[in-house]
C-alpha cells in the first residue's frame, strides 16, 4: 500500500505540473472570444431553433449524438449480458414504506412523468432534450418502487416492450438520418419543414430526434435498473426474517 | 457578485469532491455522491448551462446512487 | 477566477485518480472514477464561459451575448453516457465479487501477471 501511494503522489504531482504549464497558456475564463459560438448562433437561427445546445446536439453535430446513443445502447446490452436474470424464482420481498412517503410518491409520479415528457418534447425550445428528459422519465417511473412497492413496479413495467422500444429508437435515429441522405444529399440533414420560431412544430428534425433519443435513453435506463433491482431485491428474503 | 457566487460554487464542489473520495465506506459514499452531484448542478447553473445542470441532477441524484446501493446490496449476499 | 476554475477542474481529476490508486473496494473505485470525470465537465464549461453572458437559449432577435453552446452539448451527452458506463462497471464488480468472493483490489490475484 505504501509504495503505491508514493508512486501515485509522484505521478499526480507530475500531472499537476503539466496542468499548470498548460493552463497558463490557455485564454482566461470569461473571455469574449468563442469561435464556435459565433458559428453556431447564426446556423441555429437559420434552422429556427431557440435552444442552441439542442441545435448542436441534434442538427449541427447530430453525428456525434448518434455515437453517444449507441454507447448507451451498448452499455445496456453489456449489463444485460453480465447480469443474467437470477436463477431462482424468489418471492417478492415486502418493503416498509411510511404512509407520508407513499402519498408523496403517488402525487409526484404523474408530475414526474409529465415533466419528463415535457422536457423531451420541448427540447428545441427550453432547456432540455432527449437525454435529460429520458433520464427524468426513467427515474420518475421508479417512484413506483421508491414510494410504493416492488410488486407495483413489476406490474407496471412492461420490460419486453421497453427492450424493443430501445432497439427501435436506436434504429429510428439512423432511419431519420437516411431520410436526410435521400432527401437532401447528406446524412442527418435537417429535412423537415422549419416552422415558425418558438412554436412546438419547428426546427425540422430536432424535435423528432429529441423524441427518438428520449425514448431510447428512458427505455435503456429502466431496463438497466430492472436487472440491478432483480438481482439486489431477489435475495432479500434470505436475511429479512 | 457573479464572481463571488462562482467562487462559492467552485469551493463547494472542491470540498464535496474531497468528501466523496475520502469516504471509504461505499454505502456512505452513495450519499456523499448525491451531495456532490447537487453541488455540481449548482456550479453548472452558475456557469449558465441549464441543460447540463438538468442532466447532472437527473443522473447524479437518482440513477448513480441507486445503482451503487443496489450493487452493494447484491454483493452483501456473498 | 481563471486559476480557480482550472484549478478546481485539475483538483477533481487528480483527486479522483488518487482515490482510484488508494482504493480498497471496487465500488469506491467506480465512484472515484465518477469524480474524475466531473473534473472534465468543469473544465469544458469553464472554457465556454463568458462574463455577463446569458444562457444559450435565444429569441429571434439574438442580441445579448451567450455562452458557448458547443461545450455544453459535449458535456451533457457525456454525463448521461458516463452514467451508463458506471452501470456497466458496477455489473462487472458484481461478477467479480461472485467469482472471487472479494472486491478488495489487493486481494484479487487473478489479475496479477
Amino acid at each position: 500500500m505504501r509504495a503505491r501511494d508514493v508512486i501515485g503522489l509522484v505521478g499526480a504531482a507530475g500531472v499537476a505540473a503539466l496542468f499548470a504549464a498548460a493552463f497558463t497558456r490557455m485564454p482566461a475564463v470569461g473571455g469574449t472570444e468563442h469561435l464556435y459560438r459565433d458559428l453556431v448562433l447564426p446556423a441555429a437561427l437559420r434552422a429556427t431553433t431557440p435552444n442552441l445546445v439542442s441545435s448542436v446536439n441534434f442538427d449541427l453535430r447530430a453525428m456525434d449524438t448518434l455515437g453517444e446513443e449507441t454507447i448507451v445502447a451498448a452499455a445496456v446490452v453489456g449489463v444485460l449480458a453480465l447480469l443474467q436474470p437470477p436463477r431462482r424464482e424468489i418471492p417478492h420481498p415486502r418493503g416498509n414504506v411510511q404512509p407520508a412517503v407513499r402519498f408523496t410518491g403517488w402525487l409526484l409520479l404523474p408530475v414526474a412523468a409529465l415533466l419528463g415528457l415535457d422536457v423531451i418534447l420541448h427540447g428545441h425550445l427550453t432547456p432540455g432534450g432527449g437525454f435529460q428528459g429520458g433520464v427524468v422519465l426513467a427515474t420518475g417511473w421508479h417512484l413506483l418502487y421508491l414510494a410504493g412497492s416492488y410488486p407495483a413496479l413489476l406490474k407496471l413495467r412492461p420490460l419486453d416492450t421497453l427492450e424493443y422500444a430501445e432497439a427501435a429508437a436506436t434504429a429510428a435515429y439512423v432511419l431519420v438520418g437516411l431520410a436526410g441522405l435521400l432527401l437532401a444529399g447528406s446524412f442527418l440533414a435537417n429535412v423537415l419543414p422549419l416552422g415558425s420560431f418558438g412554436s412546438l412544430l419547428s426546427a425540422g428534425t430536432v424535435p423528432v430526434l429529441s423524441v427518438v433519443v428520449g425514448v431510447e435513453v428512458a427505455a435503456g435506463v429502466v431496463v438497466l435498473l430492472s436487472r440491478f433491482l432483480a438481482h439486489a431485491l431477489g435475495h432479500a428474503d434470505e436475511e429479512s426474517r | 457578485m457573479t464572481t463571488a457566487v462562482l467562487f462559492l460554487a467552485l469551493a463547494l464542489v472542491a470540498v464535496s469532491a474531497t468528501a466523496v473520495v475520502l469516504t471509504a465506506d461505499p454505502k456512505r459514499q452513495a450519499v456523499t455522491l448525491s451531495v456532490f452531484s447537487l453541488c455540481l448542478t449548482v456550479l453548472f447553473v452558475v456557469f449558465q448551462a441549464p441543460d447540463v445542470a438538468l442532466s447532472e441532477l437527473a443522473v447524479g441524484s437518482a440513477v448513480v446512487p441507486l445503482l451503487v446501493l443496489l450493487t452493494l446490496r447484491k454483493m452483501g449476499r456473498r | 477566477m481563471t486559476a480557480a476554475c482550472y484549478g478546481v477542474a485539475a483538483w477533481l481529476l487528480l483527486l479522483g485518480c488518487l482515490g482510484i490508486v488508494r482504493s480498497r473496494h471496487l465500488v469506491h473505485t467506480v465512484v472515484c472514477l465518477s469524480v474524475a470525470q466531473s473534473g472534465t465537465y468543469v473544465l469544458l464549461l469553464a472554457i465556454g464561459y463568458q462574463d455577463k453572458a446569458g444562457v444559450p437559449i435565444v429569441n429571434a432577435g439574438g442580441r445579448t451575448p451567450v455562452v458557448d453552446p458547443t461545450v455544453q452539448a459535449m458535456t451533457l451527452t457525456d454525463i448521461v453516457v458516463s452514467a451508463t458506463i458506471t452501470a456497466l462497471l458496477l455489473a462487472l464488480t458484481v461478477q467479480i465479487s461472485r467469482r472471487h468472493g472479494t472486491v478488495d483490489p489487493d486481494e484479487l490475484k487473478a489479475l496479477r501477471g
